[in-house]
């Protein structure tokens, strides 16, 4: 058995949807499929504005009016691709070091006139340097994984996709 | 010539160093031993010595015995936690996005 480190995350999602819809999804209404739990602000999150141009910002809003800008837009080409840095360390905290942030890059593409396979890479994750050591410990034997484990609810009609 | 970078008394600063991040970016590549390294890179043997022995204090990398060579190579565990950790993440949000993709969208309803 070869011992590669892979040091990127990915993962597919097949959407019924065209491309421009999926993409407006993931770019415009972020927070409706966010975990509201996965966010650096102090107090209870507004919303998330992607601002849609290469160098602009992700940033969280809270309801207080407080902002946190956690993502640089590294590529916007609607409705097929969409990139970011992820500036936020392994403890959810604002990474301030460029050198120490990842990326994330989505693509979409066309699986029938109504249907969009949604990519994901997560990739240089080991640019995460501080916390890794803590996080492995914090996570044991870590969460279930695999898109298998959901194959079964995203064939069928999740709660909310029912007409 | 011995260049010693100062080194964090604490396991995990271990990557924020540009050197030790290059180190360990190319043990990703494919495991190597001390001497393979120290050729490529601009810094002198000790130093790149000095930098395993934080990565491996780290859990980052791992060494076995080759002979008389130690061959350096990427931990899988050290890797696995933060990939299993965005692997969780990553799926999840794709559930609720694709849920969210598969309504009308917000200006349509």
């Amino acid at each position: 058995m070869t011992q590669t480190a892979d040091t990127a995350v990915r993962c597919e999602i097949v959407v019924e949807a065209p491309a421009e819809r999926a993409f407006h999804a993931f770019t415009h209404e972020m927070v409706d499929w966010w975990d509201p739990t996965h966010h650096i602000l102090e107090g209870e999150l507004a919303e998330m504005v992607v601002e849609p141009r290469v160098g602009g910002h992700i940033f969280d809003r809270g309801v207080d009016g407080s902002e946190c800008r956690w993502a640089t837009v590294i590529a916007y080409d609607p409705p097929h691709r969409f990139a970011f840095s992820w500036n936020i360390t392994t403890e959810w905290k604002l990474e301030t070091d460029p050198e120490k942030t990842s990326e994330v890059e989505i693509t979409f593409m066309e699986d029938g006139p109504d249907r969009t396979r949604v990519a994901l890479e997560h990739r240089h994750l080991e640019r995460h340097g501080d916390g890794w050591e803590g996080m492995s410990s914090a996570l044991g034997s870590g969460w279930p994984t695999g898109l298998e484990r959901f194959a079964g609810y995203v064939s069928g009609s999740g709660p909310g996709t029912a007409a | 010539m011995a260049n010693h970078q100062p080194i964090p008394a604490d396991g995990l600063a271990a990557l924020a160093d540009p050197t030790r991040r290059e180190i360990f970016e190319r043990i990703l590549d494919r495991p190597q031993a001390v001497g393979e390294l120290a050729r490529e890179l601009p810094v002198s043997r000790p130093a790149v010595s000095q930098h395993l022995k934080v990565l491996k204090d780290a859990g980052l990398v791992a060494d076995t015995a080759d002979g008389a060579r130690r061959i350096y190579r990427a931990d899988p565990q050290g890797l696995e936690a933060l990939r299993t950790y965005f692997d969780g993440f990553w799926n999840r949000a794709l559930v609720a996005f694709k849920d969210v993709a598969e309504r009308p969208s917000k200006e349509n309803r």
